[in-house]
């Protein structure tokens, strides 16, 4: 239980326009994470969902119903925040149970509800802690435990890894994956970390600018990206761009992944000089500057022995170049 | 804390500097204590020197004690400091929490408007308000001074709560109103604990002013039954004769008050004060 129907929705403040007109479908049980640059109106959109903004004009349906003036408590949602926003003054305990007892549930469930959701989080020892008493992790696993404990029907999280360090993040962000196996629930995740987006999504939706760029499967988006602005977002690190005339090409602007480049010490169809070369020992990043295409960034499996000064020649996998026109949209 | 903020020379420097200027301010509070336990004489004889088994006297104490009325006095200032500071806490944090809170029509006026206050004394309205007060027929009641003192207080309360307020996390707000908290509920239990130290900061810089104010005592409620400690004392001061000894003693014991409230509040006022330097 938990689809979404979003209809055309805007949101201006005042003379600025967030949300130019947003349509989308989130079926029950999905994983959809809106991914886009600061400022895309991703975070806007989520807090529309949520109630705590009112949408300027459209329809905002939850399981068929149009919520549009339905309080952010009686949606039938729960949100997780980037900055855990735990109530200081209560315990871990209280925290989870707050919700409920605001619902007017009765207490024997609000602790069988509590009981089940910290176990399968592992909170138990920290139940009676406040907020102040833990670290970062656990706030946000605490965080987590809250929506969990509202059972919703729709959970929101808002960048809830950004204030998390790496190590931390790898580790939330699995047991996000593994809670949403679990319980099957519909999931809405708002991140400007792509990586995040193509690991937990089962659809991305890109947005830029307040308009909605694509939307579909994580290896879609890769594999089959609209336009320019995806095609740039999308993997990391970021495709290339060259000039499309400068390869004798139709297209304005013909575009490569790094990791479709193949070098050789030879012979290839861009000969260039190596400006960089970033060793991670997994795979390594060379920055070519070539003749023909210009700076092009080339990823490399495993370890390669170069070093700036030294001329190569690349050549790109012609089944996987894109062509994109001059208003940026993809060519077939 | 860096090594050269903690050298020796530096630290005594520091020192010295306060100390100097602590020196400086609480002079003539001093001054006014030791006086008030000497003889009419000794005042007048070496007003600097501390009482000596000779000068000793408590007669100022004594006649002050002796007035019945005193307790009264001091009945009315705490009764007036205490709703005053109550009123301007509650509505100043609450128009805070709106301002800083709500997009609404006219918000950047309202707060204009509102910190206007600070700019003008509101002595200047002082014939207006004995009129309003005559009118409504509040002269010589403690709700007129209650009622023009939260007056007094809420520009500045406004304007620095509507600053702390901005700092409070919108998802802590938000997560409260997806839990279905009412705003009035995030307002007091998730709000306001929040910004307690600027609360305390406040607390001090309202009251302080009003339980030394002579002016709108003695205009709108001079009777005897509503004296301040304030008014009250000026009973010792004549035309012609002033008991000195009276006086100071009624002043010793004025400060009293404020300085268990300060105590109360310093605590969190340091903190308030400080932090938005030390983060």
């Amino acid at each position: 239980m938990g689809s979404l129907q979003i209809e055309n929705v805007k949101k201006s403040f005042g003379p600025v326009d967030v949300l130019k007109g947003i349509d989308l479908d989130v079926k029950d049980g999905e994983f959809v994470v809106f991914v886009g640059p600061s400022g895309c109106g991703k975070s806007t959109l989520l807090r529309i969902i949520a109630g705590l903004e009112d949408a300027t004009s459209g329809n905002l349906m939850i399981d068929g119903q149009r919520v549009n003036a339905v309080p952010p408590a009686k949606r039938g949602i729960a949100m997780v925040f980037q900055t855990y926003a735990l109530y200081p003054h209560l315990t871990v305990r209280d925290n989870m149970g707050l919700g409920l007892k605001q619902a007017g549930a009765p207490a024997a469930e609000i602790d069988k509800r509590i009981a089940a959701s910290s176990a399968m989080l592992s909170l138990e020892p920290y139940l009676k802690r406040r907020p102040a008493e833990l670290s970062g992790g656990q706030r946000q696993r605490v965080a987590i435990g809250r929506a969990l404990v509202r059972e919703p029907k729709l959970f929101l999280f808002d960048e809830p890894l950004s204030n998390l360090d790496a190590a931390l993040r790898v580790n939330t962000r699995l047991e996000i994956a593994q809670l949403h196996n679990r319980l099957k629930s519909t999931m809405i995740y708002v991140t400007h970390d792509q990586v995040e987006a193509m690991t937990l999504a089962d659809r991305i939706v890109v947005l830029n600018a307040g308009r909605v760029e694509q939307v579909g499967a994580p290896m879609e988006l890769y594999n089959r990206p609209a336009n320019l602005f995806v095609a740039g977002f999308i993997g990391s690190p970021k495709m290339n761009f060259i000039d499309g005339a400068r390869l004798g090409q139709t297209a304005k602007t013909v575009g490569v992944r790094p990791e479709h480049i193949s070098v050789s010490q030879t012979a290839g169809d861009w000969k260039g000089t190596v400006v960089h070369a970033e060793h991670l020992g997994a795979d390594t990043n060379v920055f070519l500057e070539t003749e023909k295409a210009g700076l092009v960034t080339i990823r490399l499996f495993g370890e390669y022995k170069t070093g700036p000064g030294e001329t190569l020649f690349a050549t790109p996998d012609p089944a996987r170049t894109y062509r994109f026109d001059a208003a940026g949209k993809a060519m077939a | 804390m860096s090594k050269a903020a903690s050298s020796l020379p530096r630290t005594i420097g520091a020192h010295a500097v306060l100390l100097a200027y602590t020196a400086i301010a609480l002079f003539p509070v001093i001054v006014i204590v030791i006086n008030s336990f000497k003889s009419r004489n000794a005042i007048f004889r070496s007003p600097l020197s501390p009482p000596t088994a000779e000068t000793f006297d408590l007669i100022g104490y004594k006649t002050v004690m002796a007035q019945g009325d005193f307790f009264l006095y001091f009945q009315n200032s705490l009764i007036v400091t205490v709703m005053s500071l109550f009123l301007v806490l509650l509505f100043g944090a609450m128009a805070a929490f709106a301002l800083s809170e709500y997009r609404f029509k006219g918000n950047t006026m309202m707060g204009l408007y509102l910190a206007l206050g600070i700019m003008i004394p509101i002595r200047l309205g002082t014939v207006a308000i004995l009129q309003l007060m005559v009118a409504s027929g509040l002269v010589n009641t403690l709700t007129a001074l209650v009622l023009v003192y939260t007056a007094q207080g809420l520009p500045l309360a406004i304007f620095i709560l509507s600053e702390f307020m901005k700092q409070v996390s919108d998802d802590l707000k938000n997560a409260g109103r997806i839990d279905g908290l009412s705003e009035y509920r995030i307002f007091f239990r998730l709000v306001l604990p929040l910004v307690r130290p600027a609360m305390a900061t406040v607390a001090v810089f309202t009251m302080i002013p009003i339980w030394n104010d002579l002016w709108f005592p003695l205009i709108l409620a001079p009777s005897e039954a509503t004296k301040t400690v304030t008014l009250g004392a000026q009973v010792f001061i004549g035309q012609f004769v002033t008991n000195w000894n009276a006086v100071l003693a009624a002043l010793s014991l004025a400060i009293l008050p404020v300085l268990i409230l300060y105590f109360i509040f310093s605590r969190q006022l340091i903190r308030g004060i400080t932090s938005g330097a030390v983060k």
